[in-house]
């Protein structure tokens, strides 16, 4: 299976080379065009993630992209960060942070800041973008990984 | 494509156009220039995305930011956002309940107190 590696020194300006990167990988695989946008902006999100919680801790670890085509296209983020599995609801369950509510409606934006707001629509983003996403520690060392799939739609017969 | 910024007024409002990608490479810079505008006495602010392609979360903390700031001195924000694509991204989120959302600038800038919260 065509595997597209990518590892980016965690600064901003990275974040939209990945996200170059992995709508043409995906689009390459055979991805239908209408989860494309999805693709974009889900990567984007996963790798700012990543490079806002090496930044925030001082890591100069580089953030790891992995894509690759098999029953699906599957998009792979992972960080270095120690606390990132804070965001993490429980390692048997990987991805349950996600279904916390979206900032809810009765708080008034004014109540947080940029940056937390940013975080909390980062996390709102993918997890109301992706259908099949799912964050856990790594498997070694310090670390969280965002795995996120779609479908490959391919012709039955040649 | 690159951030671009450009500003021009209409009647009592600041209309801010925004064009290329809001991301978390250039998002300081809007944040910058929103921050300049109200400083320089703006109120009535509308930020025009028609022509951006692309917007993530770095970018709605910057909208937000600015909507409180402007709140802050009795100002308004009034966003300019037809794409569908955009649009979904205010829904998923919620923040197109927070935010008014136009699909022209004309519209935009024709609504007096551009604030859902205050006149609705």
């Amino acid at each position: 299976m065509a595997t597209v590696r990518l590892s980016f020194s965690p600064a901003p300006a990275h974040v939209r080379t990945a996200r170059l990167v992995a709508v043409a990988v995906a689009r390459r695989a055979g991805v239908a065009e209408e989860f494309l946008e999805e693709i974009r902006l889900a990567t984007g999100e996963a790798c700012s993630r990543a490079v806002a919680l090496h930044r925030s801790h001082g890591v100069s670890d580089l953030v790891e992209v992995a894509l690759q085509d098999g029953e699906r296209f599957t998009v792979q983020v992972v960080d270095r960060a120690s606390n990132g599995s804070a965001l993490v609801g429980s390692p048997t369950e990987p991805g349950l942070f996600l279904v916390e509510p979206v900032v809810p409606l009765t708080m008034s934006p004014e109540s947080l800041t940029e940056e937390d707001l940013a975080e909390r629509m980062g996390l709102a983003l993918l997890a109301g973008l992706v259908d099949d996403i799912a964050v856990s520690p790594v498997a070694q060392g310090e670390g969280t990984e965002v795995r996120m799939s779609w479908p490959l739609h391919r012709p039955s017969r040649p | 494509m690159e951030l671009s910024l450009s500003t021009h007024t209409v009647g009592e409002h600041t209309v801010l156009e925004v064009g290329g990608e809001v991301d978390v490479y250039t998002a300081p810079r809007l944040r910058e220039r929103l921050i300049e505008l109200v400083e320089g006495g703006a109120r009535h602010v509308v930020v025009d995305l028609s022509r951006v392609e692309f917007l993530d979360s770095t970018g709605l903390g910057v909208l937000v930011g600015a909507l409180k700031r402007l709140r802050a001195v009795n100002g308004t924000l009034g966003l300019v956002c037809a794409h569908e694509r955009l649009l979904k991204i205010f829904r998923i989120t919620a923040l197109d309940r927070v935010f008014a959302l136009y699909d022209t600038v004309e519209a935009a800038t024709q609504a007096s107190g551009a604030d859902p919260n205050q006149t609705a």
